[in-house]
């Protein structure tokens, strides 16, 4: 359902786009009397002047434009406080559905927070603001793993803000097994993941699927070769037999209630639902050894923002070490602020599902952007599927 | 739903005649599967509601009754937010649509006019165009008026609560249409004739003939407008603007961190507010009826 509603969403970005309509206008009459330049170019292909504004500068209230339970109240009390201003907060659903709105113009947010793919796309179509670096002086906060990103190398569009990790989510009870391998094999290997005595349900994702099955196959999760392709999609037809389903939403309700034993998913979404289970120690979460993949959520600024400079300072607020241990203390998500560890709760950096330690860190792929392969990647799995 | 009824002629014989216990084994399969649909539709919200009561952490799971989940709700400042959003927009649009619905209905039932099919075939489109069309029909249209506007008047509009408002007054017209027409169509329009050789002007016949007979007909549209724009997901999202999120926007947005009760505290109270106002709209339909 979810999925199918995605798809259109991305169809009708297209129409959007095929509109022809320039994205970020500079709208002469939502413009604020501010200090920052006015002469932002309607950027067409992604090669627009940015602004550039003081640290700590404000031109005005905030718009921001996030996923829905993903923003501590209380920070935006602070810096509502600190900085005199207002912040309105919007909430989207997806990141489809964050870029068809944008891509038709006229949105007024300041900030969005797309992930790490989104941010490469709205990078090409000229959607983002360059940012004015010298406004964002704790960008040296930024952990090194978050520094140099395949979808934005130099963050020179967008800052880090929360990340995570794709692997699974496992019920150690009906596994019989307390320290269970970190290993794709409980999804494909047929005498472990068939052997179960349940069902594993994998990402709805043809990205996140395939990766599965290349991480196992020791393949590179962003390879082009047709025949590593095929030998993954192979993997996963083989596993349609202990496959109950196809999942990027359910993946953690099934494996609570029973439905599954092991599921394919982000960390974010299983660790969540495993605090607030009645026996958290009856599941976990690994991250396979053979390779999994990493991912971001990234704050980053719209052309045609009204308040450009207060947008800077907002996510140099946020990359502060404080405030950014508060976010984490309150989503549970890890941050990319190093900065940050000291002030974050020993719970959270000291669980490895959350703070994978450096071995497993060294094993994180980001998925990149393949191109002309994506459509590849695309057919070979629905072929798996089945 | 009862006020959905079309009200045609002689439906009160045939009302009255299956009152009576049925008898043959068609009747009986008949009333069973009544009960059955009854179930199929009431059970899952008899689900929601006892699981809002829920103390656990997770939907699926029972501990024991508590309210905790309500005051969560009560606390949190962002969904009580988008609450009223929603609540705001559905007020305004269901008004606005109900008497622009109800007013093409009567003119489309009355009166003989040229275009009338191709009006009447328009106006049951956005009842059968899917939601995601229709978002980026409104999302484009309100992009491009806007643009119109600015250059005309200079003035910059932005999206928000009115585009959301505007695109719902814009689904909604036809709902209220269609359930409108369907009460008209059962309608003597002699009734309203005779009125007019009583003297009354076309405002009083409307007034006092037409619009009491046709009120079940508007009431029924009326609530399905206000359901349609509590419900709607992807046009409310694709329309919206700064400080505009509806909840169904941010319960949707909320699933990627994992369902909790709250939804389910949410969608009860949204389901008592709907059900306070079909009974009010059946008291006051039922008293005007004693009244006549």
């Amino acid at each position: 359902m979810m999925r199918r509603w995605m798809v259109a969403a991305v169809a009708v970005s297209l129409v959007l786009t095929a509109c022809g309509r320039e994205v970020g206008g500079d709208d002469p009459a939502a413009g604020d009397d501010t200090g920052s330049e006015d002469t932002t170019d309607d950027g067409e292909d992604g090669a627009a002047s940015g602004v550039s504004c003081e640290v700590d500068e404000i031109d005005g209230d905030l718009l921001l434009y996030n996923w829905s339970e993903y923003m501590n109240p209380e920070l935006i009390d602070l810096f509502e406080e600190t900085y005199d201003v207002s912040v309105t907060e919007d909430f989207y659903t997806s990141n489809e559905a964050l870029l068809a709105q944008i891509r038709a113009g006229g949105a007024d947010f300041d900030v969005i927070v797309p992930s790490d793919y989104m941010v490469e796309i709205m990078i090409d179509e000229g959607i983002l603001l360059e940012l004015d670096q010298d406004a964002i002086p704790n960008s040296a906060n930024v952990d090194e793993l978050f520094a140099t990103p395949p979808y934005d190398p130099d963050l020179a569009f967008s800052m880090p803000y929360q990340w995570g990790t794709t692997g699974i989510g496992l019920d150690l009870e009906a596994i019989g097994d307390d320290d269970p391998a970190a290993s794709w094999a409980w999804l494909f290997d047929p005498d472990v993941a068939g052997a179960l005595p349940g069902p594993v349900s994998i990402l709805d994702d043809p990205r996140e699927g395939m990766a599965a099955a290349l991480y196992w196959l020791g393949y590179d999760p962003n390879t082009t070769d047709e025949g590593e392709l095929e030998e993954a999609a192979d993997v996963i037809a083989q596993a349609r037999d202990w496959t109950a389903t196809y999942t990027s939403d359910q993946y953690s309700e099934l494996l609570l209630t029973g439905e599954t034993v092991a599921g394919h998913g982000y960390s974010g979404n299983f660790i969540d639902n495993f605090f607030g289970a009645d026996d958290p120690d009856r599941y976990t979460y690994i991250i396979p050894e053979e390779g999994a993949t990493i991912w971001t959520d990234n704050m980053a600024i719209l052309q045609g923002a009204s308040s450009p400079c207060t947008a800077h300072t907002f996510i140099n607020f946020i990359l502060d070490a404080e405030n950014g241990a508060e976010l984490t203390n309150w989503t549970y998500y890890a941050s990319p602020n190093a900065a940050a560890s000291e002030f974050i709760d020993e719970e959270i950096t000291g669980d490895p599902t959350i703070y994978p330690s450096e071995e497993v860190e060294a094993n994180l792929f980001f998925l990149e952007n393949t191109g002309e392969a994506e459509i590849l990647f695309t057919d070979l799995f629905t072929r798996a599927q089945g | 739903m009862s006020i959905l009824d079309t009200g045609a002629p002689g439906a009160a014989a045939v009302a009255e005649d299956s009152v009576a216990r049925p008898r043959r084994t068609v009747d009986r399969l008949l009333a069973g599967n009544a009960w059955i649909v009854f179930a199929f539709l009431y059970l899952p919200i008899l689900v929601l509601v006892v699981y809002s009561f829920n103390d656990n952490n997770r939907v699926g799971i029972w501990t024991e009754a508590s309210l905790r989940w309500y005051g969560e709700m009560f606390g949190n400042a962002r969904v009580m937010d988008a609450l009223r959003t929603s609540i705001l927009v559905a007020v305004l649009s269901t008004a606005v649509s109900t008497v622009l619905g109800t007013a093409a209905a009567l003119s489309l039932e009355r009166f003989r006019y040229k275009g009338q099919r191709a009006f009447d075939g328009l106006l049951y489109l956005p009842v059968i165009i899917p939601d995601i069309t229709m978002a980026v029909m409104l999302l484009l249209f309100f992009v491009q008026a806007f643009d119109i506007i600015l250059v005309l008047t200079g003035v910059g509009l932005s999206r928000g609560l009115g585009t959301i408002t505007l695109a719902h007054i814009a689904f909604n017209i036809s709902f209220v249409a269609l359930v409108v027409r369907a009460r008209l169509s059962g309608l003597d329009s002699s009734l309203e004739e005779a009125a007019a050789d009583l003297y009354a002007t076309r405002w009083q016949a409307f007034r006092r003939v037409t619009l009491p007979l046709i009120a079940p007909g508007v009431a029924g549209g009326a609530l399905l407008a206000l359901t349609l724009s509590l419900d709607d997901v992807v046009i409310a999202e694709f329309v919206s603007g700064a400080g505009s999120t509806t909840l169904p926007v941010y319960v949707f947005g909320a699933l990627r961190r994992g369902v909790t009760p709250l939804i389910n505290a949410v969608s009860v109270l949204m389901l008592a507010g709907s059900i306070l106002l079909v009974l009010a709209s059946l008291a006051i339909s039922r008293r005007r009826s004693g009244e006549a």
